[in-house]
């Protein structure tokens, strides 16, 4: 296969052009990532404290059985150690997890297996919780894709809103496959 | 594989015909699609400098093609990940079938990947024993109904709710009368989960290879492609050689181009990024060329391999929006497909070229700028001296070509061509065998004054910069 390319090849070989960031200086970030994320069909939240944080989470989610979670700032009443095989989190009705970072231009939050435990518990739950520091949020996807290091994670995705499809009819409709909804608490720490 | 002749006007016409629903809905559901990108892509102040990047990467790698493949081959086996050589069709669905064999895999649920399309992969695997559920929504529809994907993006764009409502009733007992995209998503989701849950193996193709890393980028609004890798013990990766890009830091260019040129998105729901297995289970990749190292070779048409499926040439395209994409007879329809196809087989895709009314509005959307619209005209070119039309547009064709080389003969012809129209018959203009194009459509009115008899008269009137 590598003789069929060489030979193929085109003999004008064209260079590699540099990569501006496309950064603007002055930038509200978060206020660009509310914009983007609420366009994705996430919702957003500020939260001042943990009582305020599981009062706004018992609001939202009056009928949720099973929660799990993954992090150490939230208790859930599954825990992701006694899971032995990914498809036992198919019974989860929330899953709480904290991003490492957001992208402002798009409302994308940064998930690996590190934040995730478990990767299957971010597309089996039915709604997820993502708690996310306000000063964690990068400008674009250049400024992004230099934050993340894929030599540290073998599994590592941009989770941009809850599940979609516009597959039936052209009609969009959240929640495809994986999460109806998409909650982001704004949190330093609970 | 059939090598019949596509008639791609004669199938275009059956869509056409079918109802008066069925082309006025794609139509315009696609005209919407485009209006979306219009919207998003002019919001970026650098979206001109990004489709200029987006495109030098491409040709850059595409000119260093050897060395960023084995590059990502390299990392990629650093990481653990396995990685296959298939050189043809055949070779890529043997090495499938003999991963998924030697783990005794009999359920397999995948992701879209239009290579795997391109390899007629499904009933390869089907006929040997394995059941394949497509979990993509519209990749899913399209294989309840034994079709192969209209669209890229939108495979299903061609049917509509009532369609998929009566297949749904059909195939997975929903009922009948409720015609509603939530209730029939919600059906699909219900009825996939399971399927998930049970299958050995998952499959998934690859928007983007990163050779310094060796990982893989799939991009899907639906979470499908993830939620089938994070639960299989097995995934496969179908990767055409195209797919490289040199570095992380490129994905920042090419993912704020993709979805927005796509579906009017600022991205893709999930964008994920697959670098080596996940603990105690294996990861495969098939690197896979299937006609792309042929094309690389050819002058006019390698640049064609910088195409990141986004599908938004479709989307503008005059003649795709009427004719619905089974109508090319082909995995890629549209403009980009009228390109890509021809290189497979030059006698069965030979009428694609002149399925297209050069507007050159493909050419203006491509986030990787291809010169699609160029491309397609030297395709006519090729089927031209290949003798390979039919019978009317040699006739047509032939005529154009000495027109377009001697600018005179086209202004004399312009203005004996509006006389003509005015007194030729319908009969000889619209006729069925030497005209397969005529036939839903009139041509419009010609202007009294031609462009140039316009622009020779009022160019001197415009205020001198």
């Amino acid at each position: 296969m590598l003789a069929a390319i060489r030979k193929n090849m085109p003999k004008d070989k064209v260079a590699y052009p540099r990569l501006p960031s496309f950064e603007v200086a002055g930038k509200d970030l978060k206020r660009t990532f509310e914009e983007s994320l609420s366009k994705a069909g996430g919702k957003l939240f500020d939260i001042a404290n943990k009582e305020e944080a599981l009062q706004l989470f018992a609001e939202l989610y009056p009928d949720a059985k099973v929660v799990c979670s993954a992090t150490a700032e939230w208790t859930g009443n599954k825990s992701l150690e006694e899971v032995s095989a990914p498809g036992e989190l198919e019974n989860v009705d929330v899953a709480v997890i904290r991003a490492r970072f957001g992208v402002a231009e798009t409302g994308m939050v940064w998930l690996t297996e590190h934040e995730l435990i478990v990767n299957s518990l971010a597309f089996l739950a039915q709604h997820l919780v993502i708690l996310l520091d306000p000063d964690e949020i990068s400008e674009n996807m250049h400024t992004a894709y230099r934050r993340v290091d894929l030599q540290r994670a073998d599994y590592g995705v941009f989770v941009m809103g809850p599940s979609a499809t516009a597959d039936v009819g052209a009609v969009l409709v959240r929640g495809a496959q994986g999460p109806r909804s998409l909650s982001l608490f704004f949190t330093k720490s609970l | 594989m059939s090598t019949t002749k596509v008639k791609v006007a004669e199938n275009a016409a059956k869509f056409i015909q079918q109802d008066d629903i069925h082309e006025k809905l794609h139509d315009q559901n696609l005209w919407n699609v485009r209006m979306r990108r219009d919207t998003v892509a002019s919001a970026i102040p650098e979206w001109e400098e990004l489709r200029t990047l987006a495109s030098r990467i491409k040709e850059h790698t595409l000119t260093h093609l050897d060395e960023y493949v084995l590059q990502f081959a390299d990392n990629a086996e650093k990481r653990g990940i396995k990685v296959h050589w298939a050189s043809t069709a055949e070779d890529h669905n043997r090495i499938v079938y003999e991963i998924l064999a030697s783990h005794q895999v009999k359920r397999l649920v995948k992701s879209k990947s239009m290579l795997q399309e391109e390899c007629h992969m499904a009933p390869y695997l089907e006929k040997r024993g394995i059941t394949l559920t497509e979990t993509d929504l519209g990749e899913r529809i399209q294989q309840l109904s034994g079709q192969d994907p209209s669209h890229i993006v939108m495979p299903a764009i061609h049917q509509t709710k009532e369609d998929i409502a009566k297949l749904f009733a059909e195939k997975i007992g929903t009922d009948p009368n409720k015609v509603d995209a939530n209730y029939l998503t919600e059906a699909m989701r219900n009825n996939a989960r399971p399927k998930f849950l049970e299958a050995e193996a998952t499959m998934t193709g690859a928007n983007f290879a990163i050779a310094e890393t060796g990982s893989f980028v799939v991009c899907t609004n639906e979470g499908n492609a993830d939620l089938g890798a994070a639960i299989a013990p097995l995934h496969i990766a179908s990767i055409g050689i195209e797919k490289m890009v040199p570095k992380v830091e490129d994905m920042g260019v090419f993912i704020r181009l993709l979805s927005r040129s796509a579906v009017g998105t600022a991205a893709t729901q999930y964008t994920s990024h697959f670098s080596g297995p996940r603990k105690g289970t294996e990861m495969h990749i098939i690197l896979t060329d299937h006609g792309r190292s042929h094309r690389l070779g050819l002058e006019d048409f390698w640049s064609s391999l910088k195409c990141i499926r986004c599908g938004a040439c479709m989307n503008t395209c005059p003649v795709y929006r009427r004719s619905g994409g089974l109508s090319y007879g082909a995995t890629y329809s549209g403009p980009i497909g009228i390109i890509l196809d021809p290189s497979y087989d030059e006698d069965k895709y030979s009428e694609l070229p002149f399925h297209s009314s050069l507007c050159g509005s493909c050419t203006e959307v491509c986030p990787v700028r291809i010169d699609i619209a160029e491309q397609i005209v030297k395709w006519r070119k090729v089927m031209s001296a290949k003798k390979k039309l039919p019978v009317g547009l040699r006739l047509a064709f032939g005529v154009t070509g000495t027109v377009f080389k001697y600018p005179w003969v086209f202004r004399t012809a312009e203005a004996a061509g509006k006389w003509a129209l005015k007194f030729a018959p319908d009969a000889l203009i619209y006729n069925k065998t030497l005209n397969a194009w005529g036939r839903q459509r009139k041509l419009p009115e010609f202007a009294d004054q031609t462009f140039r008899d316009w622009y020779l008269k009022n160019r001197n009137k415009e205020p001198k910069a």
